[in-house]
C-alpha cells in the first residue's frame, strides 16, 4: 500500500550533465537534514553515479532487481546513509543486468518505499528513452534541471512534453550552473527566458560553483556539513521550497551592486 | 531594442548572444513542439498560398506563414498582405473552409 503523503518526485533534464545526479544527492541530504525519510532511487542503473556522489559506493550489495526477485528483503537493499541515517540509496539495477526493468516493476518499488518514506526521489537517466520512461512511471511530480544553455533547455523542453502527456505534475524548475556575470552582459540566456521558454515555476536558481566538483570527489554532497558555498545554499534552499517555505528565488543578475552592473542594466533597458 | 544592441549596431559589433539564443530556442522548439519539419512547413505554406490566392491577390514576397509559441501554445500564424480581391471568384471550392482557420 502507498501512503497517500509519500511524494515521488522524478529528477530528470534530458540532456546528460546538467547536474541530475548532483541535485538528488544534495536535495536527499538536505530533506533528510530537515528531519524528513528520505529514499534516493538511483533510476539510472547503466550508468549509475548517485552511491558516487553519496560516497555509499562501495556499500552496495543489492538492488531493486533482487527484491522485486525476492531473494533480499528491501531493509536489505536499501543504504542508509552513515551520517544522515534519514537518508537511504537504493539502485535500481547494476550494470551487468541484461534486462530493464519495466515500468510495472518501477512502481511496485515505489509502492514498497512509500511505506516508510516521507520522499522518494528518482534520479532519471538521461534521454528521453526506454531508461526515462521507466524511471517516469514511478513518479507523480518532477524537477526539471537545466543549464542556460540552447541545448539543455531544448532538451528540458522534450522532457517537459513527455511529463505532461503523462499527467505528472506539478513541474518546476531548477536552474542549475548559472553564471551572474555573464548573463548581467547578456552573453548568457536570461533567468526569466529560461522560465518564459520553458513555462514552470523556478524551485531554485545554483550558482556554478567549484565547490560542487569538490564535494564530489570527497562522496559528501555540500548541504551535508552545512557547506555555506553558493551552490550549498541554493540546494538546501530547494529543498526547504519543497517542504512548503516561502523563499524567494534571487536572480544574481539583478543582485549585482556597483557601478559596471548599473550600467550593465542600462544597457538591457529597451528603448523600442 | 535595447541600448547595448543599438551601440553595438553603431559600432558595428556581434550583438550579444543571449538574444540570438533566446530566438534560436524559441524557432527551433516551435517545430520541435508542433513535430513539423521545415520540409513540411514549406509544403503546407505553398498550399495555404495556393489556396488563398484563389481568392485574393496576395503579396508574395511580403507574405509569411510561420510558427510562433508562446507559454507552451504554437500557433500557425499566416500574415498575408492582400494586394486586392480578384474579381471572378472561383466556383465551390471544397478547399475553401481552409480559409476561416487563418488569421495573424
Amino acid at each position: 500500500m502507498v501512503a497517500a503523503s509519500t511524494r515521488y518526485i522524478l529528477i530528470c533534464s534530458g540532456k546528460g550533465g546538467v547536474g541530475k545526479t548532483t541535485l538528488t544527492a544534495n536535495l536527499g541530504i538536505a530533506l533528510a537534514k530537515q528531519g524528513a525519510r528520505t529514499a534516493v532511487l538511483d533510476a539510472d542503473f547503466g550508468l549509475r553515479n548517485l552511491d558516487l556522489l553519496l560516497g555509499l559506493e562501495n556499500r552496495i550489495v543489492f538492488t531493486a532487481q533482487e527484491v522485486l526477485a525476492e531473494t533480499c528483503r528491501l531493509e536489505q537493499a536499501l543504504v542508509k546513509h552513515k551520517q544522515e541515517p534519514n537518508l537511504a540509496l537504493l539502485p535500481a539495477g547494476n550494470p551487468r543486468m541484461l534486462e530493464w526493468l519495466q515500468p510495472d516493476d518501477m512502481r511496485k518499488i515505489a509502492a514498497m518505499l512509500g511505506e516508510r518514506f516521507d520522499y522518494v526521489l528518482i534520479d532519471a537517466p538521461a534521454g528521453i528513452e526506454g531508461g526515462f520512461r521507466n524511471a517516469m512511471a514511478a513518479a507523480r511530480e518532477a524537477i526539471v534541471v537545466t543549464t542556460p544553455e540552447v541545448s539543455a533547455v531544448r532538451d528540458a523542453d522534450r522532457v517537459i512534453g513527455l511529463l505532461n502527456s503523462e499527467g505528472v505534475k506539478p513541474i518546476q524548475l531548477v536552474l542549475n550552473r548559472v553564471r551572474p556575470k555573464m548573463m548581467a552582459n547578456q552573453e548568457m540566456l536570461a533567468v526569466s527566458d529560461v522560465t518564459d521558454i520553458l513555462a514552470l515555476p523556478l524551485l531554485g536558481l545554483v550558482l556554478e560553483d567549484e565547490q560542487v566538483i569538490v564535494s564530489t570527489n570527497r562522496g559528501e554532497p555540500l548541504t551535508l556539513n552545512g557547506n555555506s558555498s553558493p551552490a550549498g545554499r541554493a540546494y538546501t534552499n530547494v529543498a526547504r521550497r519543497l517542504q512548503g517555505e516561502e523563499i524567494p528565488v534571487i536572480d544574481p543578475s539583478k543582485e549585482r551592486q556597483g557601478l559596471r552592473a548599473k550600467l550593465g542594466r542600462l544597457m538591457q533597458t529597451k528603448i523600442f | 531594442m535595447t541600448l547595448r544592441d543599438v551601440i553595438d549596431k553603431l559600432l558595428g559589433r556581434q550583438p550579444a548572444s543571449a538574444n540570438t539564443a533566446k530566438q534560436r530556442l524559441q524557432l527551433v522548439l516551435a517545430h520541435d513542439r508542433s513535430d513539423l519539419n521545415p520540409e513540411l512547413l514549406q509544403q503546407m505554406r505553398r498550399e495555404i498560398l495556393e489556396v488563398v490566392s484563389r481568392y485574393v491577390e496576395i503579396d508574395f514576397d511580403e507574405g509569411d506563414v510561420t510558427l510562433e509559441t508562446e507559454d507552451r501554445v504554437t500557433a500557425l500564424v499566416a500574415n498575408l498582405p492582400i494586394r486586392r480581391a480578384k474579381l471572378t471568384v472561383p466556383t465551390a471550392a471544397p478547399e475553401a473552409a481552409l480559409g476561416t482557420g487563418l488569421s495573424s
